[in-house]
């Protein structure tokens, strides 16, 4: 229990492992290193180095026996971390599963009430914890209601109310646009300025918090610190290994994208208007079809869509970038205006795509979802790839021509007979787009394609978008990523701007 | 269709006196098996429902299962239940006669006098508030009680999820195959995608200090006051008032003899 | 409630208290399996009428999904309780989303749930394989149809009685037991249980 201004806790690691029951090998190994009470550390390594084992470890939640089995030495604050819970604070990387509770201020005091903290003093903490974050809502806002940024910042407000000496970070931007990184790097800051907690913030994006750490540490994928020392010294000194690692250096410069020549005409849009509408589960073809239910947006978009031509739209959270993507993809229904598919795309299938079969739509547009555990609808990594050949009813040769292929080309193959919920996040991603990729489809259409990426993937995604323009395919992707939309060339479209400008 | 209506007198009762008044119509109502207590009870709730302040729209919607169920179970049992007196019909196993006719009216008005009050009560419970009340008035273990919560809360996630699984479908090309399996397989990755979030949210819960042996306050106090002991006194005299008259008309039993 | 048997060299402690994980995900299931409860209730209304109009007592049969959160609860996360928990906060669930059955509702969650729980006592909490999770289904099933028969159909002739006891016995032996227990494998194959006994099982050490 913590009383008065929190007191900085210092980090000992002993020789430190730990090995989670039903895995051969060790996640973490042999780890030693010291952090002194009010430094700033910035972790990183390889995934699969351990970083949120040990982060985990420190907050004093990887569980007991049951779960896994110890050795060495950890200490926050000269304590074993199981009994200073309330000394770490750790923010994780989702932010729907940190909302606890269904009103802002009680999720805030829930910490609060856990320590023990009398109730005079719960709720001058939660507002003064509101205040800290920057988070100017009332306390009985609904928690639901809130953007990522915001539920991150709501969890962190949760964290400072426990007034912790350590304070853990485990990649907490990396689901979050733009403004929303910056508004929990802001909140972070100013709360380490207020009380002088210890930092220790586990991220790929290094520019993010270069400026607000003072030591950077680098664990190796083996067990072991690789690097440890002031940021300038280590980012020189490890580039290569961190580049190799996938992490995201402060200096990269973004390869410029290859010009592509545009070809037949493939989506045609005007006026169009959409929004939430029911989702269209099944074909519709009555010539005459009532207007659908759902409240449209204000926007009215149009564009053109060709071969070898890619898209992104943008705009702030909110302003309708996923819900365009899914009515382009002819998934949700257009409420107003005209979608056009051309000829080169619609086929003998008409030029609705909303009115299509899913089985059309599979060789035509194909979508990949923003979480891509949305689209999973197999066991295994193969039988996933096979899925969509399957459903056109393609001969069991050609089908497995095809997920070998796919297997080889997005570096799936080690995993191919594996479960595809087991996959990592970046194995996750690449399962989805080879999915939609499978059927060979003129369109495709990406939902915010980077999110939670690191580097390798990243261009790896941009190498792969880059193919398939040459190819002749057209890509439209709802992004944040500005980087991303240069490195793939692709012309922007501004949601709530409502202009549309060349790249 | 989980957001409690906040409007009217119900909305500020401490939940655990709601639970406790519901509670007391049921037991009552459960013991006999008579249409007169039955009616009885109906009657006055119907009345305090006119007083309850909510609107009359959400109260059909929500109540509407009840009057269809009701009456289905009332004829089952008209045509099945026990016979006695005189048999005005019979064909195979079906069998009306004036004892099964009276169970199969008492049985429908009890599940309407037992399920309304219910309904109408729950429909304004805050699920945090109810929590509180249970931890802290009837002193259930905190754990369990805010852990249950938790994961009640995930339910308000599992909507959009749903609607993400059905246009993911589309686009695999697998929205038109046998809907049966569709839906399963949607349910299933349902519970996978809904228990891996409450994996993360149990670490989230502990990294805030849940679950040490540490003695837990509140920063939300549940108090029983007037107001509530006043529900359960209604409840109370709503529950005499129905025994009272059945038994003075003759018609109270004890489970059906 | 703490009991930990010292581990052999190949078997893993079997710890009796309650982790918070347990209690977290115990409550997901319970709640996914409410909503369950509220679908099957729309689904099942319509159809009961009729079939117990043919085939009364038959109507048993349908009963099966209403025992399933108590026995898929305990298969996942193996702790006393487990059983009687998932039951109780499904029935929960299912009550606030303002059905007609009211406290009743409760009374079933609650006994449907003992159903379920004394038969994972009887193998004290130790064996969750297939044999226990049928009977403890069909334990459910035998305890929701008493309750039904007091409840529902007070006045029901004895064969109703024990047709209906035993169609919802038999299903609840099958939804509840059987198909919870393939549920637990087919989840645990997808990792989603790695924190949990009934996870590392199935998948061994990877």
């Amino acid at each position: 229990m913590t009383q008065g201004p929190p007191v900085p806790a210092a980090v000992r690691v002993g020789g430190w492992g730990w090995r989670y029951s039903g895995r051969a090998a060790w996640a973490v190994r042999d780890l030693t290193l010291s952090i002194e009470p009010g430094e700033r550390v910035l972790l990183l390594g390889a995934s699969g180095a351990g970083k949120s084992t040990v982060l985990a470890g420190l907050a004093g939640v990887l569980g007991g026996d049951d779960d896994g089995e110890t050795e060495g030495a950890l200490a926050v604050a000269e304590r074993p971390p199981a009994e200073a819970r309330g000394t770490a604070g750790l923010l994780l990387q989702d932010p729907d599963a940190q909302v606890i509770l269904a009103r802002v201020g009680d999720d805030i005091a829930f910490a609060c009430e856990n320590l023990g903290v009398p109730r005079e003093e719960i709720w001058p903490r939660v507002r003064a914890a509101l205040d800290a974050v920057g988070l100017d809502v009332p306390l009985d806002h609904p928690t639901a209601q809130l953007s990522g940024g915001q539920k991150q910042r709501l969890a962190l407000a949760g964290l400072l109310a426990m007034r912790p000496g350590l304070l853990l970070l485990d990649e907490p931007t990396a689901n979050l646009d733009p403004a929303g990184v910056r508004e929990v790097r802001d909140a972070v800051a100013s709360a380490l300025d207020a009380s002088g907690a210890t930092l220790v913030v586990v991220e790929h994006r290094v520019a993010v918090w270069r400026d607000l750490v003072d030591r950077v540490i680098v664990l190796a994928a083996d067990g072991g610190v690789l690097a440890d020392g002031h940021p300038d010294t280590v980012l020189a000194d490890a580039s290569s290994t961190l580049r190799a690692a996938g992490v995201w250096l402060p200096d990269e410069t973004v390869p410029e994208a290859e010009p592509v020549a545009p070809g037949a005409a493939l989506l045609t849009a005007r006026e169009l208007a959409f929004g939430r509408g029911p989702a269209v589960a099944r074909r519709r073809r009555r010539a005459s079809r009532r207007t659908p239910s759902g409240v449209a947006l204000p926007e009215r978009v149009s564009l053109d869509l060709a071969e070898g031509s890619a898209l992104a739209l943008t705009g702030r959270n909110g302003a309708g970038k996923s819900t365009l993507a899914l009515t382009l993809g002819g998934l949700l229904p257009v409420l107003g205006g005209t979608l056009r598919a051309e000829q080169a795309l619609a086929g003998d299938a008409g030029p609705s795509p909303e009115s299509w079969r899913s089985r059309e739509l599979l060789t035509r547009i194909g979508s990949v979802f923003q979480n891509p555990e949305h689209q999973l609808v197999a066991s295994r990594v193969r039988d996933e790839l096979a899925a969509g050949p399957r459903a056109l009813g393609l001969d069991e040769a050609e089908i497995a021509g095809r997920v070998d292929e796919l297997l080889e080309r997005l570096a799936l193959s080690s995993v191919a007979d594996a479960n595809p919920f087991t996959l990592s996040g970046g194995q996750k991603r690449r399962l989805s787009v080879g999915t939609a990729l499978a059927t060979r489809p003129r369109l495709l259409v990406l939902d915010e394609p980077t999110f939670g990426q690191d580097a390798n993937t990243w261009r790896g995604m941009v190498r792969t978008i880059a193919e398939l323009r040459a190819a002749g395919h057209a890509i439209v992707t709802a992004t944040h990523d500005a980087e991303f939309v240069a490195a793939i060339g692709a012309v922007t479209l501004e949601l709530g701007a409502g202009r549309e400008v060349a790249a | 269709m989980l957001e409690p209506v906040r409007t009217g007198p119900l909305a500020t009762l401490n939940p655990v006196a709601k639970l406790g008044a519901a509670l007391i119509v049921t037991v009552v109502l459960l013991v006999s098996i008579d249409p007169v207590s039955a009616a009885v009870a109906l009657a006055l709730e119907l009345v305090l429902v006119a007083f309850s302040g909510i609107p009359l729209r959400t109260l059909v919607v929500r109540t509407a299962p009840i009057w269809i169920a009701a009456p289905l179970a009332g004829l089952t049992t008209a045509l099945y239940g026990r016979a006695s007196g005189t048999v005005y019909l019979q064909w195979w196993a079906v069998e009306v006669s004036d004892g099964s006719l009276q169970l199969g009216l008492a049985t429908m008005l009890r599940i309407l006098a037992i399920g309304l009050p219910a309904v109408l009560l729950f429909i304004t419970i805050d699920p945090t508030d109810l929590a509180d009340g249970l931890a802290q008035l009837l002193h259930l273990p905190a754990r369990f009680v805010l852990g249950g919560l938790a994961g009640l809360r995930l339910v308000g996630l599992f909507a959009e999820d749903w609607r993400a699984l059905t246009l993911a479908r589309r686009a695999r090309g697998i929205a038109e195959s046998g809907a049966v399996r569709r839906m399963l397989g949607q349910s299933f990755a349902l519970f996978v995608l809904s228990i891996r979030r409450g994996s993360k949210l149990a670490t989230a819960m502990e990294a805030r200090g849940f679950g040490s042996p540490t003695p837990r306050t509140w920063a939300r106090p549940s108090v029983f006051r007037g107001r509530d002991w006043a529900a359960l006194g209604i409840a109370a005299l709503v529950g005499a008032v129905a025994i009272t008259v059945a038994v003075v008309v003759g018609s109270w039993n004890v489970l059906g003899r | 409630m703490h009991a930990t048997i010292t581990p052999s060299a190949t078997r893993p402690a079997r710890v009796l208290r309650w982790r918070v994980v347990d209690i977290v995900v115990a409550s997901v299931v319970a709640v996914a399996a409410g909503v369950v409860f509220w679908v099957w209730g729309q689904v099942q209304n319509p159809i009961s009428g009729p079939v117990s109009a043919v085939l009364p007592g038959f109507q048993g049969l349908l009963n099966g999904p209403w025992l399933f959160a108590g026995v898929l609860t305990a298969l996942i996360v193996r702790k006393p309780g487990a059983a009687l928990y998932g039951e109780l906060v499904a029935a929960i669930v299912y009550a606030l989303i303002g059905t007609q059955w009211g406290f009743a509702t409760l009374l079933s969650g609650v006994v449907q749930g003992l159903g379920a729980e004394i038969v994972f006592a009887i193998f004290l909490y130790a064996n969750w394989k297939l044999v226990p999770a049928i009977l403890a289904g069909a334990g459910a099933g035998l305890a929701e149809s008493i309750l039904d028969l007091l409840y529902w159909y007070p006045g029901a002739k004895p064969e109703f009685a024990a047709v209906y006891a035993i169609t919802t016995t038999v299903s609840g032996a099958l939804v509840a037991g059987l198909l919870s227990w393939l549920l637990v494998r087919a989840l645990a194959r997808t990792g989603a249980l790695s924190r949990f006994a009934a996870g590392r099982e199935a998948t061994g050490r990877v």
